[in-house]
């Protein structure tokens, strides 16, 4: 099997399936039930992207587990995603503002990701890269309705924003498994969509009469799989019914 | 015999679980036929990347086709080329809207915040001075929406391209 390749996979899924998993948090929660709804749709998409993709990293990995056993069977070590997307709900602002910054990222990483030369791959991207956008517009047009809304939800989604802005170098974080696929694969360069990124972001957060955050100190591991507290906390809810009831289904 | 058109006419009778009015032919989730050395091989492809219908959808594919005398059935899945609502069938776009869903229109720019959303004509009345309540609706694939002349509230078939 190609090592790489399925971290590569993995890191992806992980991203997916560990906020879909924090957004269906939300549900029954919601402060309305259109939000409600809204934050429990993306969550479904997410999880639906995650799902392609341990199922194409399961036939990477030559079917020795499937899709539910590398969501549900794995320890915390072994996840890859980003720190950003294990950070907890907090308020609305917090999960939306969380939301904004990773989504802000996808697009042009699905964007990319499409022209990649693994076929499997570039199906999923262009599949998820529709869902992404919707994503986006909601994500960003909360951001700055709260950003410019009243002086409690400004400060508010302010506070957001600097908590949340040092986990966002790490979206951007390469290690050797990108160094060894980015070639062969055409896998995108995350250096150059960290532009595209900060633009958007830079214009969102303008708008929203936000100040992008000074505090350079940044936080990774992720996707070495060194992770914040928060990550164990998920797990044990998440992977509960897997582990007490082995092989259970629906 | 067992053809390929007649396999294509037997799964129009195949209702999506969550819109039972739409034929998966009508949605245009089947990608593909294809009958070899006493296979049948049904391709298909989910709207969205969450959407539950799909391993529901498979079942009653080959529930269905082995009724008709069809034997050894495969469902195969796809993601490329992606679905988009361009593939909902024209009679597909008549049957959401007698159902009293509207169905998807042209698209609006996502990229563009804040623009005014589509102007989708409401299905009860046929006003067309109707409100977005939100771009997330009861599944995947609608939005809110409301009509301010009958006030009835309704769903929207959203643009997915
Ligand atoms: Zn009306």
């Amino acid at each position: 099997m190609n090592k790489e390749l399925f971290e590569y996979v993995i890191r992806i899924a992980d991203d997916s399936l560990i906020l879909g998993q924090r957004l269906s948090e939300w549900c029954g929660h919601g402060p309305i039930l259109e939000e409600d709804i809204a934050l429990t749709n993306i969550a479904l998409d997410l999880i639906g992207q995650a799902t392609n993709l341990f199922e194409y990293a399961s036939q990477i990995e030559g079917g020795d587990r499937n899709a539910d056993q590398l969501a549900f069977l794995r320890f915390d070590r072994e996840y890859r995603n980003l720190l950003l997307v294990e950070q907890p709900n907090g308020d609305f602002g917090d999960t939306l503002m969380r939301q904004f910054l990773f989504d802000a990222f996808r697009k042009p990483f699905f964007e990319r990701l499409i022209a990649c030369t693994d076929l499997q791959i570039s199906g999923i991207a262009e599949k998820s890269l529709k869902e992404t956008k919707y994503h986006l517009k909601h994500s960003s047009e909360w951001v700055i309705r709260l950003g410019d809304g009243t002086e409690e939800s400004h400060n508010r989604i302010q506070n957001s924003l600097d908590s949340l802005w040092r986990y966002t170098d790490e979206l951007f974080f390469e290690n050797q498994v990108d160094a060894v696929l980015l070639d062969d694969f055409n896998f995108p360069k995350l250096s150059e969509i960290k532009e595209d990124w900060l633009k958007n972001v830079e214009l969102v957060l303008d708008e929203a009469t936000l100040a992008v955050p000074d505090n350079n100190w940044q936080f990774k591991g992720g996707r070495e799989g060194l992770h914040s507290e928060h990550l164990g906390k998920i797990l044990a809810e998440m992977q509960f019914m897997q582990r007490a009831y082995p092989n259970m289904e629906w | 015999m067992v053809t390929i058109e007649k396999i294509w006419k037997f799964l129009e009778e195949v209702a999506d679980p969550e819109i039972p009015v739409l034929s998966i032919i009508d949605l245009g989730v089947v990608r593909d036929v294809a009958l070899n050395d006493n296979q049948c091989l049904v391709t298909i492809t989910p709207t969205y990347s969450g959407c539950p219908a799909m391993k529901y959808i498979e079942n009653q594919i080959i529930e269905l086709l082995e009724m008709k005398g069809v034997t050894n059935v495969q469902v195969k899945h796809v993601l490329s080329p992606a679905w988009t609502t361009d593939w909902i069938s024209e009679s597909g776009r008549k049957k959401l809207l007698e159902y009293g869903i509207a169905p998807p229109v042209d698209e609006v720019d996502k990229s563009i915040l804040f623009a005014d959303a589509p102007k989708v004509a409401c299905p009860k009345c046929g006003s067309e001075s109707t409100r977005m309540i939100s771009l997330f609706g009861s599944t995947a694939c609608k939005a809110q929406y409301q009509c301010k002349d009958c006030l009835e509230p309704f769903d929207y078939f959203k643009c997915l391209k």
